[in-house]
């Protein structure tokens, strides 16, 4: 056992070590193949995310996270000039259980976000994807690959997460 | 356990030669490390460690369709308000699997729910303590568009030291449901969408107990539907658990049964759910003499919302009562337009929310408690008291005022059943409380921003508890890196002089893109710890923590 937890770690970390630092997207890193449902109940494959090639931006949040809510709230008042300057989409993943998983659909349409909502209700992709706790945003380039991810969030951060589109974006 | 060794490292190294095709790993890590003080005044105790560290680390592997995974986990010794039983450092966490467009399989632990989780649901809830992940196989089929069926079958996490430790018994089952907007191409491109599905899960375990014969083998079968239209959607679901003796039910020999609704409608600017939930006598365990989050099935969730500000969220709040409760809730969404007279210039969101759980009715008139049937009682779906278990009405007010400034206020008002759900030891029955907060925000420049938030919470006269209470905090921020944060919580109102303490803290943290280390130094009170609605009692503490988390 003791030697299994030196063991895996250090071949985990040669490993990483040997795959291209992140940032110019080409260590291929993909959003991994889970299947859930989306707001509007349709079964959809995590792995199929696609925008013409445009980015993607992938925001994993929660009714009762307040500082997820501020940061959607904040990048709903940009979205629309974003999305005429980049073509970028959003897909803001929800992690409620089935406490309140219902509230998920009324509140979008009563904030009147336009983004695609995914609903993670046993935390699938969440694990899938190492977010340990919401908010946490991923930015995936047009070649699918994840470029950019940052935790948690305070006013201003969606001007850095701007300025990380605009650069993958020409 | 060594069996697994070998194919995850082969596959790690083969990953680092074979990146054009499309390897990944994702992962991530999380410490929290603790230095804590002795405080007598809040009953806040030092280990003889003095420190304490719970650390995890996950990697997933995918290559194609192949996935494997392990997480490390290490206690030494565990955060206070852990399970007593978690020590030491090993794997707590490995599968390996394969997933293809019809086919998915996972051998080693998995995490699965079935419908709304009410008759199964594998899940990990690492800031409550909670991970009762499976270990055995996972199966889902997709043998058409719109049809899916899985399987499962293994045993349970129960325990870690050093290691990994199961449950004795067995808990298996399958799950199937039809999605008609996709199958066979029925409600291909309607306006009308229906799901339905259903679920068997079936638990063995050898019990043995002096006064009953304890059934070894006990099942749940359910069934639900889900339509929508338009607008409009309403969702159902039935579950009915055989007899299931337990230290919880009070070894009676009745049938469980739980039933929730919930319907809704929501355009732009507006949305409404109302839910209502029918629990009888559900609570089931792969071992029935084991109590708290130990080793259980599924999930009940709590019809309330989940409140975040701290007096609300923390003192007096609500969790299922597996035995049996009826509950109702309803939530409204709305947002004043933009660029209107009341509204202002960015819209004004009203949340407004109504929550309430009473005792089911127990009908004994026609029940000899005593026959060899062991059923004690009657009861119907739907079956309410006038006894209150729990009544939560709160609404919220947030509007951005221009540019810089934000504001938010939120009213609270609880009436909680202590007896029934014990939160407090200075106090019995209902325990009422009104709560107010006012929560600004301006933003000085692009990247600094600052936030106060102001609480007062009130105790009814007659059954005062711990009484009032302020909190007031104030957070200071700089995208995209710093955080800086002071909270005081003062219990100024207690009906015990020598209580009116405050309790401090205040905390930092550093952001490096998907890293963050948070430092927070003071006294946290003893109370409830929530998180999506399941609650674990956490021990009052003095001292220091340091969380890292990082996602890779």
């Amino acid at each position: 056992m003791k030697k299994l937890f030196l063991i895996l770690p250090v071949v985990a970390l040669l490993t990483m070590a040997f795959i291209p630092d992140g940032g110019n997207g080409k260590d291929g890193k993909k959003v991994p193949a889970v299947t859930l449902k989306d707001m509007q109940g349709n079964t959809i494959n995590t792995a199929d995310v696609k925008n013409d090639g445009k980015p993607i931006v992938i925001n994993f949040w929660a009714t009762w996270c307040k500082p997820c809510k501020q940061e959607l709230n904040a990048i709903a008042d940009l979205y629309e000039d974003w999305q005429d300057e980049t073509g970028v989409k959003l897909i803001a993943v929800s992690v409620d259980d089935q406490k309140t998983t219902n509230s998920v659909e009324p509140y979008v349409n009563s904030t009147g976000w336009e983004y695609d909502i995914w609903m993670d209700v046993n935390g699938d992709l969440k694990r899938a994807m190492g977010v340990n706790i919401p908010p946490q945003t991923f930015l995936v380039n047009g070649e699918g690959n994840i470029v950019w991810s940052h935790s948690g969030y305070v006013p201003g951060d969606e001007e850095e997460l701007y300025d990380q589109i605009l650069a993958i974006s020409k | 356990m060594k069996k697994l060794i070998l194919p995850l490292m082969l596959l790690l190294t083969t990953a680092s030669y074979a990146q054009l095709l499309g390897p990944n790993i994702s992962g991530n890590v999380e410490s929290t490390f603790q230095y804590l003080n002795e405080d007598t005044l809040i009953g806040a105790q030092q280990p003889s460690e003095k420190t304490v560290l719970n650390s995890y680390a996950l990697v997933n592997y995918t290559y194609k369709g192949f996935k494997a995974g392990a997480r490390f986990e290490s206690y030494l010794p565990h955060v206070l308000g852990y399970p007593d039983r978690f020590s030491g450092t090993g794997l707590g966490y490995r599968y390996v699997g394969y997933k293809h467009d019809l086919v998915e399989f996972t051998a080693g632990n998995f995490y699965e729910q079935f419908g709304s989780g009410m008759i199964f649901r594998s899940y990990e809830q690492r800031q409550l303590g909670i991970d009762n992940a499976m270990d055995g196989l996972q199966l889902k089929l997709t043998p058409m568009p719109g049809l899916t069926i899985k399987g499962i079958y293994g045993k349970m996490r129960f325990d870690f030291n050093s290691r990994l430790q199961n449950s004795d018994g067995l808990v298996r089952g399958f799950d199937g449901e039809i999605d008609f907007s996709q199958f066979l191409g029925l409600l291909d491109s309607s306006k009308f969408k229906l799901r339905i599905g259903g679920s068997f899960i079936s638990k063995y375990q050898s019990v043995s107990n002096a006064a009953y014969i304890m059934p070894k083998n006990v099942g749940a079968y359910g069934g639900r539907i889900y339509m929508k239209y338009d607008k409009f959607y309403l969702e159902a679901e039935h579950i009915i658990k055989e007899n299931d003796p337990s230290q919880d039910n009070g070894y009676i020999f009745n049938k469980g049964h739980g039933t929730l609704i919930n319907m809704g409608y929501s355009q732009k600017g507006l949305g409404i759910v109302l839910s209502a939930k029918s629990i009888d006598n559900m609570s089931f365990r792969v071992n029935p003499d084991l109590a708290l989050t130990d080793l259980q099935i599924n999930f009940l969730p709590a019809l309330t919302k989940s409140h975040t500000y701290n007096l609300a969220a923390t003192l007096y709040p609500y969790a299922t009562q597996p035995v049996g409760e009826v509950a109702f809730q309803a939530d409204v969404f709305y947002k004043i337009p933009k660029n209107t007279k009341i509204g202002g210039k960015y819209g004004t969101q009203i949340n407004v929310n109504f929550a309430t759980a009473y005792r089911p009715v127990r009908h004994t008139s026609s029940i000899n408690p005593e026959d060899s049937t062991g059923i004690t009682y009657k009861t119907g779906l739907f079956d309410k008291s006038d006894s209150l278990f729990y009544r939560d009405f709160n609404i919220e007010i947030k509007r951005k005022l221009n540019k810089n400034w934000k504001i938010g206020v939120k009213y609270f008002h609880f009436d909680f059943n202590n007896d029934a759900n014990l939160v407090t030891k200075g106090a019995s029955g209902i325990i009422s409380s009104n709560i107010a907060v006012i929560d600004a925000q301006y933003k000085i420049s692009r990247k600094h921003t600052i936030r106060w938030e102001l609480q007062g919470l009130w105790t009814g006269k007659n059954n005062r508890d711990k009484g009032d209470w302020v909190t007031g905090l104030v957070e200071y921020t700089i995208s995209p890196s710093f955080f800086f944060a002071v909270m005081d919580q003062w219990n100024y109102g207690n009906p015990n002089s020598s209580q009116r303490l405050h309790y401090l803290i205040g905390s930092a943290g550093y952001i490096m893109g998907s890293s963050r280390i948070m430092v927070v130094y003071g006294r946290q009170r003893e109370g409830i710890f929530c998180i999506g609605g399941v609650c674990r009692p956490v021990p009052a503490t003095n001292g220091l923590t340091i969380t890292f988390t990082s996602t890779f």
